[in-house]
């Protein structure tokens, strides 16, 4: 019984352990740049990427190794003098909006940020017609 | 009793069944490039195992359509796809490949285990060309026309259904 456990357990694990490189994380996945300034503006943008491998985690609090390569990337780019804007952008470019979590009015994202307006109004609607004519 | 009273109900079993039907529906995390339609990015790459041939965006640009195929020895997918790899090769395809974090030893090893079809493979350490191309893992082959155009992307590994596809999205690309 405990073999057959150890054995479910082994194979339950070996696979996902099978799946990962060896390799050294990149130089800025886990190290701060030297700028506090640079490195709290890294931080922020950081916290709204997503990371493309873990799905519901952003960049900062994912270990998986591209999450690191992707907060390289990040830091590097602050470093050098882009703004996260930019950064952001350059990363939407290639995955998306799927890759950041800090939603733009675009053509398929208004609804969102019209329906709780449009919701507020029709309230405002029937709250007035119920009281608004109360002497 | 208003007829009117069973709208916010409706309303919010409309919201269950919603709910439910999403549940059932399988999970979509495929995350597809951008890139496709757009100039392959800038890049060079050190050989991917020693003694081997550097690669370079450039060398995408001479007139023969490519497969770019993102890979990894420690991939085991990329194991699955290796014969369909080899067979899109004998039926000519010219196939490039970009190691992601990987060993030149490992590298030789796998090649060595599964076959080598690639005309040469470039060595991504910082996974910084597959973020440049928008790719979000292992394998994935990209097509890139004779002129470094993104053609087509290929999410996952190759299975031998999409061999037969990806032979006539180079055909179209020009091959």
């Amino acid at each position: 019984m405990t073999r057959l456990l150890a054995a479910m357990l082994l194979t339950a694990f070996a696979l996902p352990l099978a799946a990962q490189d060896t390799m050294p994380p990149a130089p800025y996945a886990y190290r701060q740049l030297d700028d506090p300034a640079a490195e709290a503006e890294a931080q922020d943008l950081m916290e709204t990427l997503r990371c493309l491998k873990c799905q519901s985690q952003s960049i900062a609090d994912s270990d998986a190794p591209m999450a690191g390569d992707m907060r390289h990337q990040v830091r590097i780019r602050i470093a050098s003098g882009e703004s996260p804007n930019e950064v952001r952008q350059w990363l939407t470019e290639r995955y998306g909006d799927y890759v950041s979590y800090e939603p733009q009015i675009s053509a398929t994202t208004w609804p969102l940020f019209a329906i709780p307006i449009l919701l507020v109004l029709v309230v405002g609607a029937i709250l007035y017609r119920r009281f608004g004519k109360l002497p | 009793m208003s007829w009117r009273l069973w709208i916010p109900l409706m309303v919010f079993a409309g919201f269950i069944g919603l709910a439910a039907y999403q549940l059932t529906q399988p999970k979509d995390d495929i995350v597809e490039s951008r890139m496709v339609g757009q100039e392959l990015p800038y890049f060079e790459l050190p050989p991917a195992v020693e003694r081997g041939e550097s690669i370079s965006s450039a060398d995408f640009a001479d007139g023969t359509p490519r497969l770019l195929n993102i890979w990894a020895s420690w991939c085991l997918p990329c194991i699955a796809e290796a014969p369909h790899l080899e067979r899109l090769q004998r039926e000519g395809a010219e196939i490039v490949g970009i190691a992601i974090r990987d060993r030149p030893e490992d590298v030789a090893q796998f090649l060595a285990q599964h076959g080598n079809p690639y005309t040469a493979i470039g060595r991504d350490d910082l996974s910084q060309v597959q973020l440049e191309i928008g790719s979000s893992g292992v394998p994935e082959t990209f097509v890139i026309d004779g002129e470094g155009m993104i053609r087509y992307q290929h999410i996952g590994d190759i299975r031998p259904e999409d061999v037969p596809i990806l032979l006539e999205e180079l055909r179209k690309a020009g091959a």
